[in-house]
């Protein structure tokens, strides 16, 4: 295996492997987002209970899933570079965090929204959005750490251990929250209960989960690129790319 | 050889300032790891003691900061006695963030803290010895003050007893998951924002814990269920922690 | 189809604002994420180009110098010569 994965350690390799993958992702992200987003909102049937805008749910939990699926990989990367001391886990773990945050901080408002026709409010300290919200935190704490470093190969380290903090943090607070919210349940909180979903629902949802998936791997990908050029600034297939791509202009 | 005792002898040497401890040479080279921890554990005691200010600034900064809830609230007894939890348990996460800045950042800046990190004995061991002094140094006035202002928000009497003991456990486990932070930004110019956005969400759970063990408390019931979980808390951090601190000091320092 | 008409489906059985403002929402978010990220590309490029102009610049500027260095002293020598 290792042999398998070695030449990927090399940043000009994973640059035109990422490169090649790139528009295979982004024609599969194309086709299930539009399929998926299609279905959602004109075939896929209302909610019996919460109506039409029970088709927030496909935008909400994909992104919300997608959030914490993020972090996890951000960790494993974090791990990866600490042990093994390789460089390109933490340009992909830079180029993990900003998508991250922008998919946490999708869920927390999506989640408002539709709180707002079921619960009558805007913003409630339910578990799921508590949690969300610290995670949005811990996101952000780990991007003001990488951009203020000046050193990208030490800021990746920075981050890497604020991560790791943050994985091992991540469940006990998932935990502390949700506990807490049962104690504290003195309003008249209609949990967003999870309605038994039909096939109807489910296929759609799929859709839009694989698809918002693609889309994050799309984004890692040309970060991820942004990254390695960045942080191997002086190597000749740098530079011999960038003066070929400087012509162009 | 030569070169690699000579740098053992300077780390020595910046573990032990002459000024603060008279140790023979004899003492010097065999130093075991309790003597180790037990010289920074010292050593960062007497620094503190010296710049008194150190300590009192964020004992009154805890102190000013719960006076101004009831100013800010209304003076009812009731609403008061609700929310002293809540209150005393921030004022005391705010007051040790404030504090956190100098548990590096002197050593940092006078090259005592790279010493330190190549010095023979385990990193480990001398962080949790800054920790521990840090702790002592600002956690523990907080448990001593923290009845008094209790009296000033009218906490329930019942719930003295659980006060005490959550911020006596509840404590170090801010300092310990605040020196990875401090650990972090250390070497960074701007740090003290960045410092609280990065350790702030990780005090949640403690303060989740300990605000409902003193709640329950006041009702009158038995709190031990939240205290072990404190406890969990401070034995995680204190066996993981450590080691999050050394990899990042060895990062910050470079 | 669950809609009859255009005006239902932008109504979404009354809910119609808080679908569209979510749904309009995540979309501007991700639009703006995934092309920050691609104009990143040519961002980094023309900052390494930048970079390599300056290498360049002074490099030529360390040979000028080299060079005059060079000339006058051979002109000190023909002047002792």
């Amino acid at each position: 295996m290792w042999k398998w994965l070695h030449p990927y350690a090399n940043p000009e390799v994973s640059y035109h492997f990422t490169g090649r993958l790139l528009p295979w992702f982004s024609a599969l992200a194309a086709i299930l987002l539009s399929v998926g987003l299609v279905w959602a909102l004109l075939f896929a049937p209302a909610d019996y209970q919460q109506g039409d805008s029970f088709r927030i749910f496909y935008i909400h939990v994909p992104a919300a899933s997608l959030s914490m699926g993020i972090y996890f990989g951000m960790a494993i990367a974090a791990l990866c570079s600490l042990v093994w001391q390789l460089k390109l886990a933490d340009a992909s773990a830079a180029a993990m965090a900003p998508v991250g945050a922008v998919f946490t901080a999708i869920a927390l408002l999506t989640g408002s929204a539709w709180g707002k026709p079921m619960w009558g409010t805007w913003w409630i300290w339910d578990a799921r959005l508590t949690s969300e919200l610290i995670l949005l935190f811990l996101y952000l704490g780990v991007i003001a750490l990488h951009s203020a470093f000046e050193d990208k190969n030490l800021a990746g380290k920075a981050a890497g251990i604020l991560t790791l903090v943050g994985s091992i943090n991540l469940p006990i607070i998932k935990y502390s929250v949700e506990w807490w919210n049962t104690l504290h349940q003195g309003s008249t909180v209609s949990k967003l209960g999870k309605p038994s979903m039909s096939l109807e629902m489910l296929w759609p949802f799929l859709f839009c989960f694989l698809g918002f998936a693609m889309l994050v791997a799309v984004i890692v990908c040309y970060r991820f690129r942004n990254e390695i050029l960045a942080r191997n600034s002086i190597r000749p297939w740098v530079r011999d790319l960038v003066s070929a791509q400087a012509n162009h202009k | 050889m030569t070169t690699n005792t000579e740098l053992t002898e300077s780390s020595k040497a910046a573990l032990a300032p002459t000024d603060t401890l008279n140790m023979t040479d004899t003492q010097h080279n065999n130093l075991s790891y309790r003597d180790a921890f037990f010289l920074v554990l010292k050593r960062d005691i007497t620094i503190a003691l010296r710049h008194r200010d150190d300590i009192i600034n964020p004992l009154l900064f805890f102190v000013i900061v719960v006076t101004l809830f009831p100013l800010g609230i209304g003076p009812e007894a009731k609403t008061l006695s609700r929310i002293a939890p809540g209150i005393i348990w921030v004022a005391a996460l705010l007051a040790t963030l404030l504090s956190l800045d100098r548990l590096f950042k002197s050593d940092y800046g006078d090259g005592s803290l790279e010493q330190m990190l190549l010095s023979p004995h385990p990193v480990f061991l001398l962080v949790l010895a800054k920790i521990v002094a840090h702790w002592l140094i600002t956690g523990l006035p907080l448990i001593f003050i923290a009845p008094l202002l209790a009296v000033l928000l009218h906490l329930n009497e019942q719930s003295y007893g659980a006060l005490i003991f959550t911020l006596l456990l509840g404590t170090p486990v801010l300092s310990l998951l605040g020196a990875v932070g401090v650990a972090l930004t250390v070497g960074i110019k701007k740090g003290g924002v960045l410092l609280s956005l990065l350790v702030l969400p990780l005090y949640i759970p403690v303060l989740i814990f300990a605000t409902s063990a003193i709640d329950t408390a006041s009702i009158g019931l038995p709190y031990s269920g939240q205290l072990a979980i404190i406890a969990a808390l401070f034995f995680g951090s204190l066996t993981l922690a450590p080691f999050a601190v050394g990899a990042a000091l060895k990062v910050s320092t470079n | 189809m669950q809609f009859n008409s255009f005006s239902e489906f932008i109504n979404m059985g009354g809910y119609g604002f808080y679908v569209w403002l979510s749904f309009g929402v995540s979309a501007l978010l991700l639009i703006i994420l995934f092309f920050s990220s691609k104009a990143g590309h040519q961002k980094v490029i023309n900052n390494i180009a930048k970079q390599k102009q300056r290498e360049d610049k002074l490099r030529e500027a360390r040979e000028l110098r080299k060079q005059q260095a060079n000339s006058a002293q051979n002109n000190t020598e023909h002047a002792t010569n």
